[in-house]
């Protein structure tokens, strides 16, 4: 067979690519002898300008060393059975084509938590079976939504341990745990279902709060041991490790002990589920990014909303899938993170690690229309 | 003892439901029997089993006043707590109390004159002529009719759902259901819609139930627990 026809714009973006390739493979003291060499001969031939992508600054990749990678994101499906609720598993099936249809794909693909509604065998076996479907490496992550029925049995038996790290391409990447309950349950004399179906409401109030909790704290202490301070930190937790807005679980009680264990790092990103909503804040050297969900977008609280978030627009309630959706986040050389929201029929939204960085001065995402009531 | 919880014993107390009952010394079937008082007053008894409290000056067989029963209801309560130390006690809800309190009398200045410099109340007629017991009776009925609102919002069975899905997982405390913006023109629908328009609206898409007819006592319902929600957000009818 013979090799497609590539089109104009295909042979621009290769060569585009090969030649960012190549210059992250070069130290900057040849880059900037390129430079000039390319900029000379495009003189010297009267190109004026030169070719456009002969003098970007991108040196600092040269220095560093560290590749800029992406990954990308699905989160918080909720599925209830299929034959219970099909959109919910239309929603996340859509998000697997988008994170399979990306050019060039994902490293990987995290899952951010409660892939199920109510921490059943079949809802997390029906996304386990789906999450299949993805091309690139999962790394999963446990919610709530998961957890409480049998407390994790089944999610551990399809995925392995809750809280684990890994290194990728200079990063540390760590998942943890954060939607431990204190018991709530046994003096209330509930089943497993009555718990679950506690937890899976957002503003009953009977529940406990989230943390990290004492072991698992102690696990994160452990593991960020080994790890240099200069190394960026990517932390991966279902509920965003800071206090937003307790009514509705959108805090982690512990938080300020878990902060306090990521603070010696020169750059931490958490990237966090179960708030559905675009959602920034950062508190020193932690830049947070919350995830889209799949299945429905949150309102934002009545309160607490962190000062750096510009919110997305209102859903519209007449499109099922508005203000749902997927994103991926572009790890630079510096270890920074931009998050980019996929919102379905909206265009996309990036918060780019720069405005997070200049405290908003810089590079704000664009302004709400329609903010919450 | 806050004056909110004394409230809710009260408005229990002469209906004869809930946690205190009176344990009159004749009364053999009685579950928590109460020691008979020497000196014949009425003895009321904690739903404990243990803790007791005499009603002074009250015979069996008398009628305590609400005052007196208030009193009582409370002593109790705080015997309770003081054995019961680290007991956890329900709180009624934050947002449904807010929607029981009576705001502050207006002070004139909006229109009219304040009262009179001995305090003299205009009166003789029967319209108005309600005391702060009835308040507190129809507050907890208005409450009920919120929380059975509640209810219905966070149960997809109970309102129709097809899919399993209720109304609190995309709107927790019906926190953008902004009530106060209608009647507006909803674009979507090509026309001006009420709220219970959108309640079922929601209700025939996102949980792919039937509508409710109007007078649907659970459209009723959700409508009540929704405008609960927004007590004080002033009314901006047609807003977008």
């Amino acid at each position: 067979m013979s090799k497609p026809a590539r089109s104009i714009e295909t042979r621009h973006h290769e060569e585009r690519d090969a030649f960012f390739a190549g210059l992250r493979r070069m130290s900057r003291r040849s880059f900037l002898r390129l430079a000039g060499l390319s900029a000379g001969l495009a003189m010297a031939k009267r190109l004026v300008p030169p070719h456009s992508f002969q003098l970007v600054e991108v040196a600092g990749a040269a220095e560093t060393g560290k590749p800029p990678f992406t990954f990308a994101y699905i989160s918080d499906t909720h599925l209830y059975p299929a034959r219970l609720n099909d959109r919910f598993v239309r929603a996340i099936l859509k998000a697997v084509d988008d994170v399979n249809s990306l050019d060039p794909p994902p490293d990987f693909v995290l899952f951010g938590g409660d892939l199920a509604q109510l921490g059943q065998r079949e809802e997390l076996d029906l996304g386990h079976e789906i999450l299949k479907g993805v091309k690139v490496p999962v790394r999963m992550m446990v919610g709530e939504h998961d957890w409480f029925f049998d407390m994790g049995e089944h999610w551990r038996a399809l995925f392995g341990p809750e809280q684990y790290s890994f290194d990728y391409k200079g990063v540390h990447f760590v998942t943890l745990m954060s939607v431990q309950e204190k018991d709530f349950w046994t003096e209330r004399g509930m089943t497993p279902m009555q718990r679950m179906q506690t937890v899976a409401g957002l503003d009953n109030g009977l529940q406990s709060r989230f943390e990290v909790g004492a072991a698992g704290r102690e696990w994160l202490t452990k593991d960020l041991e080994k790890v240099d301070k200069k190394t960026p930190v990517g932390v991966f937790s279902h509920s965003p490790l800071y206090k937003y807005y307790r009514p509705w679980n959108f805090w982690t009680e512990d938080a300020d002990d878990v902060q306090a264990i990521l603070r010696p790092f020169e750059h931490v990103t958490v990237l966090h589920g179960h708030t559905h909503q675009l959602l920034t804040n950062r508190i020193d050297n932690i830049y947070f990014h919350g995830m889209l969900s799949t299945a429905w977008p949150w309102p934002y609280a009545p309160e607490g909303l962190p000062k750096l978030t510009i919110q997305q627009n209102r859903a519209d309630p007449f499109d099922q899938f508005d203000g749902c959706g997927d994103g991926s986040v572009e790890l630079t050389e510096s270890g920074l993170a931009n998050a980019l929201y996929n919102l379905w029929d909206r265009n996309p939204v990036t918060v780019r690690a720069s405005y997070l960085a200049s405290s908003g001065a810089q590079d704000a995402p664009p302004r709400t229309k329609l903010p919450s009531y | 003892m806050t004056p909110r919880r004394s409230l809710i014993l009260l408005a229990l107390f002469p209906l004869g439901a809930g946690a205190v009952v009176l344990a009159q010394s004749r009364a053999r079937g009685d579950r928590h029997p109460a020691p008979p008082s020497s000196s014949g007053n009425i003895v009321v008894a904690l739903c404990d089993g243990e803790t007791t409290a005499e009603i002074a000056g009250v015979k069996e067989g008398e009628t305590p006043t609400s005052a007196q029963a208030r009193e009582v209801a409370d002593r109790l309560m705080t015997a309770w707590r003081q054995k019961n130390p680290a007991a956890r006690w329900e709180e009624v809800p934050v947002r449904l109390a807010q929607a029981e309190r009576t705001g502050d009398a207006p002070q004139g200045e909006a229109g009219g004159m304040p009262a009179g410099a001995q305090g003299e109340v205009q009166g003789g007629h029967t319209y108005g002529a309600f005391s702060e017991r009835d308040q507190h009776i129809w507050a907890a009925e208005t409450n009920k009719f919120v929380r059975e609102g509640r209810r219905v919002f966070h149960d997809a069975k109970a309102l129709g759902s097809t899919i399993a899905v209720s109304c609190d997982m995309c709107h927790p405390d019906g926190a953008n259901t902004h009530p106060e913006t209608y009647p507006k023109f909803q674009v979507q629908l090509g026309r001006v819609a009420l709220l219970r328009d959108m309640i079922n609206w929601c209700i025939q898409n996102p949980t792919r139930g039937k509508p409710l007819v109007e007078d649907d006592p659970r459209l009723k319902a959700i409508e009540a627990y929704i405008l609960a929600q927004r007590k004080g957000t002033p009314l901006e009818y047609g807003k977008h």
